[in-house]
């Protein structure tokens, strides 16, 4: 009973000193960052000011917010950390959780449209349904895609949105010039961004890790600077205006007699376009998924697979690994292409504005949050942040605190930044880690971590198999 | 190891004891071998014979250019000299050897024999069509994939073709389901050779050190080879694990008709199962014969301990 206030008391003094140390660093650093401006008066002079209130504000919750930390948060850290088994008894709910986790996330994108239309009328579903499903579906797309190269095949590829500028622009330049109808441009589009795959595949052969990552950077920028200055094709900065949307099957979305509305009887709308766009994007990500499951249960994604861990023993196991490697982009660039030519009809209108590195770096970022590899990982990453961008814009009630010329959206990358700096340190390895092996000898249905607590003994059946 | 005993076969036991198939003719012929890096020369006009179904041990002290030896043969170097010849099938193909290299092609096959010049072709391709596997001196698995599936990764070439390049195998084509059923089979025969069997579904970088040494030599066997290099296959093995490797060493050349190449520091069991030995010492060939001729060869005890031989009668050159 003794030992209990004095471990508080060396628990507290532990946390001043801790926030001591903090406070001082926090100090240090914020002095010159915070505590002087610089601003121009009247006569175009600088004049240094001083914001002693605004330092000390901000040093007193620095500091305080390691107090609490210390005193708070590291006993609870710890005592969670020493009940491991606390983990085993909803390990059964997470188990089921799992398996039913993509059906039921399944059937509610399925009824997502019907369920917007009914709660924010039609009008306000519009924007529910295009900025929040198309585009949330697009960058799903995008890292499901992206994830064959990098998760899978393990090359980090800096230079995807390439592979999608490539299946827009496919896509808007033969849709415009040649009135192709969006179904047969969309596989067009989709074997043109595979051979682009392939053709940066084939100079990168022999990198691995940042070289390679270097090499796509720049593969990325080449296409972006192409597309910009190539302007009798590109037509430059300005773009290309007035690509053809999709039609339903040769409907077009429009007001006219002929319009999709008139013929089904229905008043017209713009919502069943984006409800159409919505499907179609949908099973196009559906698409990917399916050919990436089904693939990493085949020989060539399990090469992919063992490529990412070890491309010697790969060679010495006679794995061709250059026609291994060209598959992974290939199939990545045409699932970025499919993705680039919905993005382009969908538009109405794309420019080099659209492919920046940025892309690139946000879907390079959806797959290292959501677990390489991981399907269900990356969906949940491109929802937190495509949604969390689109969330940001909703947050009119901020700029009551911090003021009109506030924008939330500003401080997207610091956000990005800070949910990757969190990531690293809780789960360096990604949102979701586990694996499913692409084959299994005993037949457990659960998930890898449960298998290991049913892993029979000695004795059982299995054993005696074993040395008999 | 037990499964190996209860087949009769020898696990352990003198050199001299273990017979060597008839048929004696090499399977491996290296020719004048030569490998420089810039100024320096890791193997020097290398010439030796690895005979069918012989085990073949390649020993020498630190840096003698053994690995250096094993990346020309198994594709991984280019060697800068020489010719690295290797048969399947009928033996009279040798025959053709000149006329082989003469004509500047990797290979040739005729009257169901065939001879390939492996310092011609890509290492992807000497392991599929000259069908020579290999293991590392440090372990190369796939660590963050289950064992079973390491051995499938090993059966890519006849998994991919029976998947029709994943197109059958997409559709879930019978052809593929099979060809794939009579992989895992393989697998599952090499995971109880191995007594892996139970962790067949764990991940290979789980496995403790001396279960991940005998699935990389599994996974090398999967490939079906005819000349299977182990790159110091008993390095970091307890005595105990060491003499279970010279039962499965015994037992893959034995049952499988693979004949083995072996790089190897471990005397004990370099004494034990080679039938063939060649000494290197910086980049040369210094003595070549059965254990007992290398055992007693002054010229090898001088490379290795640098001391009289009186000296070495008691010492670590003996087999225990």
């Amino acid at each position: 009973m003794r030992g209990e206030p004095r471990r508080t008391d060396a628990r507290l003094s532990e946390a001043i000193r801790q926030a001591a140390i903090t406070g001082l660093i926090a100090f240090g650093v914020l002095l010159p960052l915070i505590g002087f401006n610089t601003v121009q008066n009247i006569r175009n002079e600088l004049v240094l000011e001083t914001r002693w209130g605004l330092l000390a504000s901000l040093v007193a919750i620095i500091t305080a917010g390691r107090f609490f930390y210390a005193l708070l948060a590291v006993p609870w850290l710890a005592k969670a950390a020493a009940q491991p088994e606390s983990e085993s008894s909803s390990a059964p709910f997470f188990a089921r959780l799992r398996r039913w986790l993509a059906p039921i996330s399944l059937c509610l994108l399925v009824l997502y449209p019907p369920i917007a239309l009914g709660l924010a009328g039609f009008q306000g579903a519009v924007k529910w349904i295009d900025n929040f499903g198309v585009q949330i579906l697009i960058y799903v797309m995008l890292g499901w895609g992206l994830n064959i190269v990098v998760g899978l095949a393990g090359l980090l590829d800096l230079g995807y949105v390439a592979f999608y500028a490539v299946g827009a622009y496919s896509y808007a330049l033969l849709a415009t010039n040649f009135g192709l109808s969006f179904w047969i441009l969309l596989p067009i589009a989709g074997a043109l961004a595979a051979l682009w795959g392939i053709l940066l595949g084939f100079p990168v052969l022999r990198l691995r890790g940042d070289y390679l990552a270097i090499v796509t950077l720049a593969f990325g920028e080449i296409i972006r600077l192409v597309l910009i200055n190539w302007v009798p094709v590109t037509n430059g900065y300005a773009g290309i205006t007035s690509i053809p949307r999709p039609t339903f099957f040769g409907i077009p979305f429009n007001a006219t007699d002929q319009g999709f509305a008139a013929r089904f009887g229905l008043e017209f709308s713009p919502i069943y376009r984006t409800i159409f766009l919505y499907y179609l994007i949908l099973a196009l990500a559906l698409v990917t998924a399916a050919v990436t499951v089904r693939l990493r249960r085949l020989p060539l994604g399990r090469a992919w697979e063992a490529l990412r861990e070890d491309e010697i023993a790969c060679r010495s196991l006679g794995i061709n690994t250059t026609n291994t490697k060209l598959t992974a982009f290939a199939m990545g660039g045409m699932f970025a292409g499919f993705a680039g030519s919905f993005f382009a009809s969908r538009q109405g209108f794309i420019s080099p504005e659209s492919f920046t590195f940025m892309e690139s770096a946000v879907i390079v970022a959806i797959v290292v949050l959501g677990g390489m590899g991981s399907l269900i990982g990356v969906a949940i990453a491109a929802i937190l942040m495509i949604g969390g961008t689109e969330v940001m814009r909703e947050l009119d009630f901020l700029k009551i605190v911090f003021g009109s010329d506030f924008d939330p959206t500003q401080y997207r990358m610091l956000l990005f930044g800070l949910a990757m700096v969190l990531i690293m340190i809780f789960k360096p390895r990604g949102l979701i880690t586990t694996r499913k092996p692409s084959v299994v000898l005993h037949g457990h249905p659960e998930p890898r971590w449960l298998e290991r607590k049913v892993r029979p003994q000695a004795g059982t059946p299995l054993a005696q198999e074993r040395s008999g | 190891m037990t499964a190996v005993a209860e087949k009769g076969l020898p696990a352990a036991g003198p050199a001299s004891e273990h017979t060597a198939p008839a048929s004696s003719a090499p399977i491996l012929r290296v020719d004048h071998l030569s490998m420089r890096f810039g100024g320096l020369t890791a193997v020097n006009d290398l010439s030796f014979v690895a005979k069918r179904g012989h085990i073949t041990a390649l020993i020498g002290p630190n840096g003698a250019g053994k690995t250096t030896v094993f990346n020309c043969i198994t594709g991984f170097y280019k060697p800068t000299e020489g010719r690295i010849a290797l048969q399947l099938g009928a033996e009279s193909i040798w025959d053709e050897l000149d006329g082989l290299t003469a004509r500047g092609m990797r290979s040739i096959a005729r009257s169901g024999g065939a001879l390939f010049l492996l310092e011609r072709m890509p290492d992807y391709l000497v392991t599929r069509t000259a069908r020579v596997a290999r293991t590392f001196q440090n372990i190369r698995l796939f660590p963050a994939m289950t064992v079973l599936e390491n051995l499938l990764v090993a059966q890519h070439n006849t998994l991919m073709r029976a998947s029709g390049f994943s197109v059958l195998g997409a559709l879930h084509a019978p052809s593929y389901s099979r060809a794939e059923k009579s992989a895992v089979d393989k697998a599952r025969y090499w995971l109880a050779k191995i007594d892996l069997i139970a962790r067949a579904d764990d991940l290979a970088g789980e496995l403790p050190y001396g279960g991940q040494r005998r699935l990389e030599i599994a996974r090398a066997m999967c490939t079906d080879p005819v000349l299977l290099c182990l790159d110091e296959p008993a390095a970091g093995l307890n005595p105990h694990e060491s003499a279970e490797l010279a039962g499965y060493l015994h037992f893959i050349s034995g049952e499988h008709a693979t004949s083995i190449l072996l790089i190897e520091h471990d005397m004990s069991v370099v004494m034990e199962i080679s039938d063939h030995i060649i000494v290197l010492d910086h980049g040369q060939r210094i003595a070549d014969g059965t254990p007992d001729m290398i055992r007693n060869d002054a010229k090898v005890i001088a490379a290795y301990l640098g001391v009289e031989q009186e000296q070495v009668a008691v010492g670590a050159m003996q087999t225990p």
